[in-house]
């Protein structure tokens, strides 16, 4: 479903504050994976699906999603292809727009927007009875500002519009990590929920081990623009936490000193 | 001349005399804050360049009707040239990575010798209502008025359904939230070179019917009108909100945006009929709409604030 073939990509080229973020990076998805991705701060978790999403052009290598080249393609070109649900619960919806303007806008992703109404009155109905099984009581509030809502409020509504027309790619950047652990609990199994309900092929970002180990078929890790642990299945579903922090610190060389909280938390 | 002196020569006839041609010009300014709307409220940028587009519209409005071209279609090409000023900044700004304040300076200062090629390098053009048949003139004030009104009701009616259909939704989008809007497909440069053009597009309809009402075309007749369409703008939220309070939706906004419009220019009137100089009034513009656009900050400051920390610690220490 994706391959990523020899993507490199350096911030800050030729100044002092010079960072390789991606170094010949190499991943193939196949379809209905569900990869989590774990690696310290700097690895290039973030670096690499912002890559995906086209966030910015990649220095070389290529991005083949879906059989399709992506790699020249812009941002929102590619926003057809691929769901995005963000750390920041701010940065995935409009906060001055209502609850069903955002659905609505999230439903045209990718398609062109000419002059028809921007909501249709059949859209609502069928906005209620997707909300609704959220059990946030959003159903209720369809014309209310997004600004209004709680961030687990916004995250859930955020997974919503991003899967709302199936994504082949759903990409999740540490999406639970600004909530609180029941909240984050909540989000996170609707995250399980829609990847398994739409058979979607997704990548979510943790610095949570647990949920790491719990979610998905398959685990990266990452180091230094690299993947450097890449396992699914058996060996995946019978893994530790305690296996995969030794694993870490034997395959990077380094000794978990300062990473250790933010792998472990 | 003492103070009672002052107020005896201050006559309310002449003050009731002077409000129609007050409103109608006002239904101008208001018409023009509509096309600021979109930029500032819309888009979420401060456009400069409608100082520039507003003369544009004067100017290529009277030149068009000098030359015998029938009022309307001087006024439509009037918008037309509004549209490229605007598309000019937005080019400016998302093609070459100029900050959106410094495009929109550095075309309302290139339309300054543009606006001068178009009046024929005259600094100001007279159109006289006795010699064409223009669409509106402060000689008829009456009709001003309404004709003032229907455009803006037009206009009003238009942006309700521009602004809830899909493209308009995007451009809203784009405004509030740029990060989400390129995740969901839009193409964020577009639309902020669309609303730039669309919003300098009416500025410059605004310009070229301010043109004709007062009969003439001068080469600063918008400098200070983007103060203007703020002040207009920011008037309107404020009473709109008073008014309807949660219940003030797309439409209401867009009205109440032309009151504003309608009620700052009142205002001049009454300062202009307390004799105060003319040459002042851009000074108590500014301040009007500094104070507007300050009271928002004021008031978090005064329910939030250290100052008011420090006030209870030496209340308590006391």
């Amino acid at each position: 479903m994706l391959k990523l073939e020899n993507i490199s990509k350096t911030f800050n080229k030729g100044t002092i504050n010079e960072k390789k973020a991606l170094c010949g990076l190499n991943l193939h998805l196949n379809p209905g994976d569900f990869v989590t991705v774990i690696g310290g701060n700097g690895a290039g978790k973030s670096t690499m699906l912002n890559a995906v999403a086209g966030v910015w052009p990649v220095d070389s290598g290529r991005i083949i999603l879906d059989g399709k080249d992506i790699t020249a393609l812009p941002e929102h070109k590619r926003a057809k292809l691929i769901g995005r649900v963000f750390q920041d619960p701010m940065m995935g919806t409009a906060p001055n727009m209502q609850v069903e303007e955002n659905l609505a806008l999230a439903l045209r992703r990718g398609n062109p927007r000419g002059l028809h109404w921007g909501v249709t009155a059949e859209e609502k109905e069928k906005y209620v009875q997707l909300l609704k099984p959220l059990g946030l009581g959003l159903e209720d509030r369809m014309s209310a500002k997004v600004g209004l809502l709680s961030g687990g409020q916004r995250q859930a509504l955020t997974l919503l519009m991003a899967s709302l027309q199936k994504p082949k790619l759903l990409l999740l950047d540490e999406h639970t990590a600004a909530l609180d652990p029941a909240t984050a609990a909540k989000v996170l199994e609707l995250s399980d929920r829609i990847v398994s309900e739409g058979n979607l092929t997704a990548m979510m970002i943790t610095h949570n081990m647990n949920d790491a180990i719990r979610h998905g078929n398959r685990l990266i890790m990452m180091n230094h623009g690299k993947i450097i642990l890449d396992i699914s299945g058996k060996e995946k579903e019978n893994i530790t936490k305690h296996e995969l922090m030794d694993m870490f610190a034997s395959l990077s060389g380094n000794q978990l000193e300062n990473d250790q909280v933010l792998l472990s938390k | 001349m003492t103070i009672t002196a002052y107020f005896a020569s201050l006559s309310l006839l002449k003050l009731f005399k002077n409000m129609p041609g007050g409103i109608a010009q006002g239904l101008i300014w208001g018409l023009m804050a509509l096309g600021i709307y979109i930029t500032f409220r819309i888009l979420d940028v401060a456009d400069l360049t409608v100082d520039g587009s507003f003369t544009t519209g004067g100017a290529v409005t009277v030149m068009l009707i000098l030359a015998g071209c029938p009022a309307w279609l001087a006024l439509l090409v009037a918008v037309v040239a509004g549209i490229l000023a605007g598309l000019c900044t937005g080019f400016l700004h998302t093609r070459f990575g100029i900050p959106i304040i410094l495009s929109g300076i550095l075309t309302q200062f290139s339309l300054y010798s543009i606006n001068l090629r178009i009046m024929g390098m005259a600094a100001n053009k007279a159109v006289s209502v006795d010699k064409f048949s223009l669409i509106l003139s402060s000689r008829n004030i009456p009709a001003a008025i309404l004709t003032g009104i229907l455009m803006s009701l037009a206009l009003i009616v238009l942006f309700y359904w521009y602004f809830g259909t899909e493209q308009g939704s995007a451009m809203r989008a784009t405004g509030n939230n740029p990060h989400m809007s390129s995740a969901l497909g839009i193409n964020i440069s577009s639309m902020k070179v669309l609303g730039l053009g669309l919003s300098n597009g009416i500025v410059a309809l605004a310009g070229g019917l301010m043109a004709q009402y007062q009969g003439f075309a001068d080469i600063n007749m918008g400098r200070g009108a983007i103060v203007i369409g703020l002040a207009a703008v920011i008037i309107g939220e404020v009473m709109g909100k008073g008014i309807l309070g949660k219940r003030l939706n797309f439409l209401g906004t867009f009205a109440f945006t032309v009151i504003g419009g309608i009620l700052y220019y009142l205002v001049v009137v009454v300062v202009l009929w307390l004799k105060l100089n003319s040459n002042d009034l851009k000074l108590f513009t500014a301040i009007i709409v500094a104070l507007f656009l300050a009271v928002p900050h004021l008031k978090e400051q005064s329910q939030n604030s250290f100052k008011k920390l420090k006030k209870q610690g030496a209340d308590i220490n006391a």
